[in-house]
């Protein structure tokens, strides 16, 4: 498998508050990378280092061989080829869903209207919402919005995805509905980067496994390994509290 | 109330309204554009030119209207700026207006969730188009209700015009109760015409805030 995504070194601090340190990472081409750990850990600020939403202070993140952060170039042609889809979905409440999809490929990639569309009405269909296409997002439940938000950012066909908690605000009964779009696009072979609390859900769409805690990477390994053999003792520790009994 | 007078003083009222519309609107729209500017340097606060417009703000917000139009149409000629009644009375609309309007957008800008703006750069739009395509709509809609409350508030406003002798409605009827003491007749058609210019504008003004509702928020 070829690398994409290449994270080295990368330190990132608040003045004298330290939030990651030393983390290397590299993401292979069409590999699912879910990354669990405890609140406050740095999971969500390492995502947000990929795609140069935070500055960081030493070490460098690269996309196919090219530095994006810290980044020279322009950020916006970075961020096409990263898509981000949120905990809190961020649709743009004064259009409708296909124009939620389609505002960034005709106006970032001048992709014709009614090309755009075209691509729209397929994914919409593919996550089962294409009788949406006209609502506005406030009269979608959250499951339907976080599948917009999935959908607007495949429109712009991003090398890597990254997904940060994008459950954390469902109802229970919504998760799975999303889950299963994400596990849809696993198996496509989309290269994608995963924060998540869902335990069951990462185990069965990861290729590899990350633990985080305290801003460093403790431990990485295939998911079988990493829930029924966990090496550290800090991981142990955090799996045995996510059991009741 | 004798009907004949109130026909007769018809015409005259007619007129005044229309200037008075006239001058009202041409200082909305001044107070538009520099509500919009001022807004924006406010908000993302660039240097310089946030400061001058944040004294701006405060200033034009906290003195009247009619100190504003004295200033104006007595103080400038002394240092030989001569400007006619009318241009005064869009002037001071829209400086007034401006103050009101820059809040107004202010607060509609502030009220644009952060992530929309992450969200929207996520996608790989450019800041300018994130603003132009993203913010700037989301802020819009959300400051229509006191857009609107701010035109019917300056369309009140014109009512002290008279003092710098504009023949506005509050002049027409000042001067008619003047020349023939027919105070009710001369009162009503003022009543009479203030409302025709405002309850229009505040029932499309709900009418806009709803559709624009149903949008931002559905149903």
């Amino acid at each position: 498998m070829s690398e994409i995504l290449k994270i080295s070194k990368l330190t990132k601090s608040y003045d004298d508050l330290v939030i990651l340190k030393d983390i290397d990472l590299t993401i292979n081409k069409g590999e699912v990378v879910v990354i669990v750990g405890p609140s406050g850990c740095g999971k969500s600020t390492f995502l947000r280092c990929i795609n140069a939403f935070e500055k960081i202070q030493e070490g460098e993140v690269s996309l196919d061989g090219k530095v994006i952060n810290p980044c020279k170039g322009k950020l916006n042609e970075v961020r096409e080829k990263i898509g981000m889809v949120f905990q809190s979905y961020d649709l743009f409440p004064h259009k409708s869903v296909l124009q939620n999809m389609t505002l960034a490929p005709i106006k970032v990639k001048k992709v014709a209207k009614k090309e755009a569309e075209k691509e729209a009405i397929e994914l919409l269909s593919r996550v089962g919402l294409a009788s949406k296409k006209n609502s506005y997002p406030r009269q979608l439940s959250g499951g339907q919005k976080q599948r917009v938000a999935i959908v607007r950012a495949l429109m712009m066909h991003p090398e890597v995805l990254l997904l940060d908690e994008i459950t954390a605000a469902l109802d229970p009964e919504m998760v799975r509905e999303v889950l299963e779009v994400v596990i849809n696009l696993a198996k496509e072979g989309r290269t994608m980067i995963i924060v998540t609390h869902e335990m069951s859900f990462a185990r069965a769409v990861a290729d590899r496994m990350v633990f985080m805690d305290g801003g460093r990477i403790v431990e990485e390994a295939p998911p079988e390994e990493f829930f029924e053999r966990p090496k550290t003792d800090r991981l142990k520790k955090f799996l045995a509290s996510l059991a009741y009994n | 109330m004798n009907f004949e007078v109130i026909v007769s003083y018809f015409p005259r009222f007619v007129e005044a309204f229309w200037l008075t519309v006239r001058i009202g609107f041409i200082g909305i729209g001044i107070s538009f554009i520099i509500g919009i500017i001022t807004a924006f340097a406010v908000h993302f606060k660039i240097p310089f030119l946030s400061g001058i417009f944040g004294i701006y703000v405060e200033l034009f917000r906290n003195t009247p209207l009619l100190v504003q139009l004295f200033f104006i149409y007595f103080g400038l000629p002394k240092v030989g700026i001569t400007i006619s009644a009318e241009v005064c009375g869009c002037l001071g609309i829209g400086l007034l207006g401006g103050s009101y309007m820059a809040e107004s957008f202010r607060s509609g800008l502030e009220a644009v969730p952060f992530s929309q703006s992450e969200g929207a750069l996520a996608l790989g739009l450019s800041r300018a188009q994130m603003f132009f395509y993203v913010i700037l709509p989301e802020a819009f809609a959300l400051s229509v209700p006191a857009i609107i409350a701010n035109i019917i508030f300056l369309l009140k406003e014109t009512s002290v015009f008279s003092a710098i002798s504009l023949m506005d409605l509050m002049f027409t009827a000042k001067d008619l109760i003047g020349l023939h003491y027919n105070t009710a007749e001369a009162l009503f058609l003022l009543v009479f015409f203030y409302a025709v210019m405002l309850i229009p504008i505040s029932i499309l003004g709900n009418v806009i805030e709803k559709r624009i509702r149903f949008k931002m928020f559905g149903v």
